[in-house]
């Protein structure tokens, strides 16, 4: 007789599904001052406690403390904070683009603005983003016309994509916005390869790989790091810890006992793990990674712990999955909130500033969209011409009869 | 102006839905982002917010009401300056016009081209006369294939991204977590490589796993395993480890999801010894199908449609009905053309069928059912009676399963041919997105009869 019991596997569970409490016990929020900041050339090995614990400058008061609050400019903060405002209403309009049927699909950065927003600020014009399709922010932050956008979510005749792709996977070659992937993680491996090319070439451009904890499972993820780990190019490697891939929490994606942020250490990658609701928190630790990968000391790797406050996409309903009030509870805050009470306890701002330039941009939007909605809405205005185009040079034989044949 | 509020579409699949219960009612006055109703969909339950602010004039469409087309108008809103009184009552009517517009344009998606010629439907000898049907959707009958065959046989299980706790991404593996428990119903992390892998990992140890990817687009990641460990091992092993494995998911395009999650895999698989693919067309044969190759010792390559899952259609009520892998079905009988299809596109070969009718062509559809093995013998027979035959697919024409049907008649049913075999595929483009563009890529009933007419010299 084997005393050995009949073996079992195991399937993760969140702390809460629909009708539970929300329940955060789990995540340990260390005081904001407590991290250290390391030397920009430390070794992987001498940092690893950083990838545990959870990087904050902004205290509960709204003050900035400890080593990361260092030196970040008041005009980045002012300009966070508007882009942040900016790419909220931007949702919240398209998102109701979706409801009232001109445009198929949408996907909200809800609660996840700091991340993009600040990691753009950080960045040099030329380096490279590989985003996700939840980094509207490093658009918005930037002057790359928001009408274009709308016009590619209307797919309408203005449509820079003509038509091809998906609402909001934009590709921005001129705002360093590489092509999203409707296919998740492939991103991550291309970011490496862009950056071998970097160095190759004597540029000093590093390039930015964004995923989400879901997609950590992916290939492109473990492949991206070992690659990273041999040739040590100039990349810096964003996982968007927002706890949910639809309905599935970041247990599923192995996260539950470990952080993200420590699969970096078998591959000897240095790696941070950084309140990602805490914008100057964000905006510190990027620009520590950043100077790091372009000063040629090799790949960071940054968790961004936050909370997924919208639903996956247009298409799916929370409610279903996690407790309804799991938003409302989570204990890392609004980031836009938190940016500005810190703000306006500093002098910088103020709560009338703040409602008026919350009307500046929702104007902004709605005259944006009212204009782009004039060129169609949902497919009117493209031509079936325009699956032929902008590929060739000259069309081949065979598409030139396909066009003809379709009479156009 | 008033401004109206009408059914909105929650997915770019949603036609329709159930208005579940309104959370405002007449003279509410309303906010931007307030939540106004639920809506139901097969899918999921969804809040509705309104978009702008103002007062609610008048409700059309009561709560529990089932059915209603997406952009029926379901209230009226009067903006500020407006009386509320006069929006209630001139609402509707100012609106007319707009409303009467949308019907034709549901009616050219739903009801079958004008005058439809009734064409013979083609018995069927699987099944026994006097069986009682049950009306059910395609996404009905493959959750049952699956149920039946997991109370059947503990040796089946189901794994993939969101199966169990969110019923699936499709909602076809709909309350299976609930009744056979998270030991056989299991959420895998986001790795199609992954899970295909360990899939074949299970069937080696003896298990019968069910794979069930969220789309085929995402299996291109999974395509190692399918191909390189799943249909080789058997052959490898000496014939001593099998691999009794499905893998399943939509295929195909689906409605504006984009060129990169739009593809047709059947030529793939197709083209690898040691597989089977399944594509069928109707709830039937997806449920008699799948059971089948769940219950088939090899790996199976089994691909759904993403359009077809709201589709009804009569299920026979048996209590372990399957059909044979690897065998054609005639769909309608004709003698002038043969119209060969599989999957969705069925569907526009029937439609081609009746059009074609009515101009005095009669066309025998068969529905291939399986892409390999293929059923030739089924399509040689038709061939020599009508000497003339079309094969429609979504997808593109180079190397195609159009190609190798047209191939394989060419070289074994030559002297039966009046005419060449010809292929109607996609545009070969990448699919794009925008509703137009897709519509204008992709194969129609039109289409199908402008070749038959073609074959049969009549144009």
């Amino acid at each position: 007789m084997s005393d050995y019991e009949p073996l079992k596997f195991y399937v993760p569970e969140p702390t809460g599904r629909p009708g539970d409490e929300p329940d955060f016990t789990k995540l340990i929020i260390p005081d904001a001052g407590s991290a250290r900041k390391p030397a920009i050339d430390c070794r992987p090995q001498e940092i690893k406690d950083l990838a545990t614990t959870i990087i904050r400058v902004m205290n509960r008061d709204g003050e900035a403390v400890g080593p990361w609050a260092e030196g970040i400019d008041d005009d980045v903060l002012l300009d966070g904070l508007k882009a942040m405002i900016r790419t909220r209403a931007f949702d919240e309009r398209m998102m109701t683009l979706q409801r009232q049927g001109k445009t198929s699909f949408y996907m909200k950065c809800t609660g996840e603005e700091a991340i993009a927003i600040a990691h753009k600020l950080a960045q040099t014009k030329g380096d490279m983003n590989f985003p996700t399709y939840r980094q509207q922010g490093l658009l918005l932050a930037t002057d790359y016309p928001m009408e274009d956008m709308i016009n590619q979510i209307l797919s309408n005749e203005k449509d820079p994509l003509k038509g091809r792709q998906l609402p909001i996977l934009y590709s921005a070659r001129s705002h360093d916005y590489f092509t999203v992937s409707g296919n998740l993680g492939t991103q991550f491996i291309h970011a490496v390869g862009w950056a071998m090319a970097s160095a190759i070439k004597g540029d000093t451009k590093i390039a930015s790989a964004w995923i989400g904890d879901g997609s950590t499972a992916e290939n492109d993820f473990h492949s991206a790091l070992v690659n990273a780990s041999v040739y040590k190019p100039p990349v810096v490697f964003n996982i968007v810890n927002n706890q949910w891939a639809i309905s599935s929490f970041r247990g599923i994606a192995g996260g539950d006992e470990a952080t993200f942020a420590e699969r970096a250490h078998g591959y000897d990658i240095p790696s941070l793990r950084v309140d990602g609701n805490d914008f100057l928190a964000v905006y510190a630790v990027s620009r520590w990674a950043i100077e790091r990968a372009r000063r040629g000391f090799g790949p960071v790797l940054i968790e961004w712990v936050t909370y997924r406050v919208a639903p996956h996409s247009t298409s799916d309903d929370p409610s279903k999955y996690r407790p309804k009030e799991e938003s409302t509870a989570w204990p890392l805050g609004d980031p836009i909130l938190r940016l500005k009470n810190h703000l306006i306890a500093r002098g910088l701002w103020s709560e009338e500033r703040h409602a008026q330039a919350e009307s500046e941009y929702d104007e902004e939007v709605r005259v944006a969209t009212k204009e782009a909605e004039s060129h169609g809405v949902m497919g009117a205005g493209s031509s079936p011409k325009d699956m032929f185009e902008a590929v060739f040079e000259e069309l081949p034989p065979h598409l030139r009869e396909q066009r003809q044949k379709m009479g156009v | 102006m008033a401004i109206e509020i009408t059914m909105p579409a929650l997915s770019p699949t949603m036609e329709k839905g159930t208005l579940a219960k309104w959370l405002v009612k007449e003279g509410d006055t309303i906010e931007s982002g307030d939540v106004i109703a639920e809506i139901e969909t097969d899918k999921a339950t969804m809040e509705v917010e309104a978009v702008d602010e103002g007062t609610v004039a008048k409700i059309y469409i009561e709560e529990g009401a089932e059915d209603v087309a997406v952009g029926t108008l379901i209230a009226m809103l009067a903006e500020e300056d407006e009386d509320v009184a006069s929006v209630a009552a001139g609402g509707a009517a100012a609106l007319a016009p707009t409303v009467t517009a949308t019907v034709p344009a549901q009616e050219e998606v739903f009801v079958a081209p004008a005058g439809p010629v009734a064409v013979a439907v083609a018995e069927d000898p699987e099944i026994p006369e006097g069986t009682a049907m049950i009306n059910q959707t395609v996404r009905e009958s493959l959750r049952d294939a699956m149920a039946e065959e997991m109370r059947k046989d503990p040796d089946v299980f189901v794994m993939g991204e969101e199966v169990a706790e969110y019923q699936g991404a499709y909602k076809v593996t709909q309350g299976l977590l609930d009744e056979f428990g998270p030991d056989r119903v299991i959420d895998t992390p986001i790795t199609e490589h992954g899970f295909a892998g360990l899939g074949a990992g299970a069937a080696f140890a003896g298990l019968k796993p069910v794979i069930e990817f969220m789309t085929f687009n995402f299996a291109m990641q999974a395509i190692d395993h399918i191909i390189n460990s799943a249909a080789k091992t058997r052959y490898m092993s000496g014939g001593v480890v099998e691999c009794p494995i499905v893998f399943r998911g939509p295929n195909g395009a689906a409605s504006r999801v984009g060129a990169q999650h739009s593809q047709n895999y059947a030529a793939w698989y197709a083209n690898v010894p040691g597989l089977k693919v399944i594509a069928p067309y109707d709830a039937r044969d997806n449920k008699a199908l799948l059971k089948a190759a769940i219950q088939d010792p090899n790996p199976v390559v089994f691909l759904e449609n993403e359009l077809m899952y709201g589709e009804t259609f009569d299920v026979p009520d048996l209590p372990d009905y399957t059909a044979p892998i690897g065998k054609a079905r005639i769909f309608t009988e004709g003698t002038d053309v043969t119209i060969v299809s599989y999957s969705i596109t069925v569907g526009e070969a029937i439609k081609a069928a009746e059009m074609l009718a009515e101009e005095g062509i009669s066309a025998e559809v068969i529905d291939l059912r399986t892409i390999r093995p293929l059923d030739l013998d089924t399509l040689i027979e038709s061939v020599k009676k009508t000497n003339r035959c079309v094969v429609a697919e979504e997808g593109w024409p180079q190397c195609s399963v159009a190609s190798d049907v047209s191939a394989q008649l060419m070289e074994q049913a030559f002297d039966y041919l009046d005419a060449p075999v010809t292929r109607v595929n996609s545009v070969d483009v990448p699919l794009p997105y925008a509703n137009n563009l897709e519509k204008a890529a992709v194969v129609s009933a039109e289409d199908i009869v402008k070749a038959a007419k073609a074959v049969c010299y009549t144009d």
